[in-house]
């Protein structure tokens, strides 16, 4: 009952009915899913440019200096919206030898599983684009797309500064996905539901982070570790290793193709964060606190998008910390910490979760 | 048992260690930060280290003399051969003879700063500024004579 003022639900059905007034039903579900592609875009667009002005601020203040701040005024605000207009006037260079289909599909399957996973994440009550009840399945099966993209980058480009990238990469994308998984199976566990809006829905009572309370802290911690891999980003960007990989897989590309990779590494981030926001933290659900009725209804009234946005640029926060803190970890060590040290921790964790669950020791 | 044993305490290990970099990290995202605005902050928050070296001078007391007795140290310290002495040699009240300091040229544009010209001097005459804003137009005007008389 609570969250009905910012619920989308009713407006949307509105919008529907109005539609089917003027035109016929296949024409207003066509209609809707163009706005919808639309408005997936523009957000994809926005998101990337806030992402990057963020991660070069942040990375600037971890690192004592100020960051950009010439471009657009004091902040630099102007900084990141340049350099996108200037990714975008460049050309985009065909390699002399290289498998021409391949090359340019490359970055497409990229930014379409970046884009896939991106429409799973519960923006609010009522407004989520893609829904069914194997949600957070799809997420993960839709994530690991990106690999085959990554891969094919790699390959086509005829290069060995890019294969080898694209293997390194490949190896480690796909070992981590392991950690993920059963991270996020431990929340499964916990909530008993795939479908992203129940996991949310079920929330409305204490976050899972306090619901699962020890388990659920470690799986969050090894999902943070293993999604910030999954993200190609620092400690494990192996891709950026320049002095032996130049830029890895995407060496060869220039223009907006090169501009696809790097979009969807930073969307990769948010959706991660997002990801964790939602399982762990509660998607759009408020905080309230059990037995303070006043604070909980201020809560409720902030929306629910607000929250979730929040959430998860704490996160993002959260990853971009890792990021400058730590050094890039070479290729036999992230291997290392990811099936001798990661995967029999999450194990571990669903175990310990499954225990608790079953004995009723959770929230 | 011992390689199990050895596997936890590298990982709880490992986990602290990791934990420490957090915190100096963090440590240093709450820091004030380094960066200098150069030409908006030059009349402001402008800073420059004392140590930092960017032109030799020679210090001058009210009456304008300065400590220099000529020895011509400093010119024999001088790797690039950026200071120059001119000197003349007089007869001092009680008959001895001493040299005199009349022109004491110092090149800015070969010096590199080492600091063997101060280190070399045995009267503290010369020392180095901070004072960093030394561009100029012309080479020659880089050719300071830091004497007074």
């Amino acid at each position: 009952m609570f969250l009905d003022y910012y619920n989308f639900e009713p407006l949307l059905a509105g919008i529907h009915a109005a539609l089917c007034g003027v035109m016929p039903e296949w024409a207003a579900l066509t209609l809707e899913g163009l706005a919808v592609g639309v408005a997936i875009m523009l957000m994809y667009a926005v998101l990337a440019v806030v992402l990057i002005y963020m991660e070069r601020k942040v990375c600037a203040a971890f690192q004592c200096r100020i960051g950009p701040n010439r471009v657009g005024g004091k902040g630099g605000l102007l900084q990141v919206p340049a350099d996108v207009l200037k990714i975008l006037t460049k050309e985009i260079i065909s390699l002399n030898r290289a498998d021409r289909f391949l090359y340019n599909l490359a970055p497409f399957l990229v930014i379409l599983a970046s884009i896939l996973t991106f429409s799973c994440l519960p923006w609010n009550k009522g407004a989520e684009i893609l829904h069914m009840n194997i949600g957070i399945f799809f997420v993960l099966a839709a994530s690991s797309i990106g690999v085959l993209g990554i891969l094919l980058a790699g390959w086509s480009s005829n290069s060995k500064y890019t294969l080898i990238g694209a293997v390194r990469s490949g190896a480690m994308i796909i070992s981590y996905e392991v950690s993920i998984g059963i991270s996020v199976l431990t929340m499964v566990v916990l909530c008993g539901a795939m479908d992203i809006q129940t996991i949310v829905a079920g929330q409305a009572d204490g976050w899972n982070i306090f619901k699962g309370h020890i388990p659920a802290v470690a799986a969050f911690v090894v999902y943070l570790i293993a999604g910030n891999a999954e993200a190609n980003r620092g400690p494990f960007d192996l891709a950026e290793a320049e002095q032996e990989l130049t830029a890895g897989y995407h060496t060869e590309y220039s223009g907006m193709h090169f501009g696809f990779f790097y979009l969807a590494e930073y969307l990769n981030l948010f959706i991660t964060a997002g990801i964790a926001a939602t399982l762990f933290l509660g998607g759009w659900m408020p905080l309230h606190v059990a037995g303070l009725d006043g604070f909980n209804a201020v809560m409720d009234y902030i929306p629910g998008f607000v929250w979730f946005l929040g959430k998860t640029f704490v996160i993002v926060f959260l990853l971009m910390w890792i990021r400058w803190t730590y050094p890039r970890l070479r290729i036999d060590q992230v291997l290392t910490l990811e099936w001798k040290y990661l995967m029999p921790t999450s194990l571990v964790i669903l175990l310990l979760m499954t225990v608790c669950k079953v004995c009723g020791l959770t929230f | 048992m011992n390689g199990f044993c050895k596997y936890m305490e590298g990982y709880f290990a490992g986990v602290k260690s990791l934990l420490t970099g957090m915190r100096t990290s963090m440590k240093v995202f709450c820091e004030k930060k380094i960066t200098e605005q150069y030409p908006e902050n030059r009349h402001t928050t402008l800073h420059i280290p004392e140590r930092h070296r960017a032109m030799l001078v020679m210090p001058h007391d009210e009456e304008g003399n300065n400590r220099c007795v000529a020895c011509g140290l400093c010119q024999m310290a001088c790797p690039n051969g950026t200071i120059r002495l001119t000197t003349e040699t007089r007869e001092v009240e009680d008959g001895k003879k001493r040299k005199f300091l009349v022109k004491y040229e110092y090149n800015l544009g070969s010096c590199m700063f080492c600091q063997l010209c101060v280190n070399a001097c045995p009267h503290d005459a010369i020392r180095f500024t901070n004072d960093f804003e030394n561009a100029v137009f012309q080479k020659e005007k880089l050719v300071l004579t830091l004497n007074k008389k």
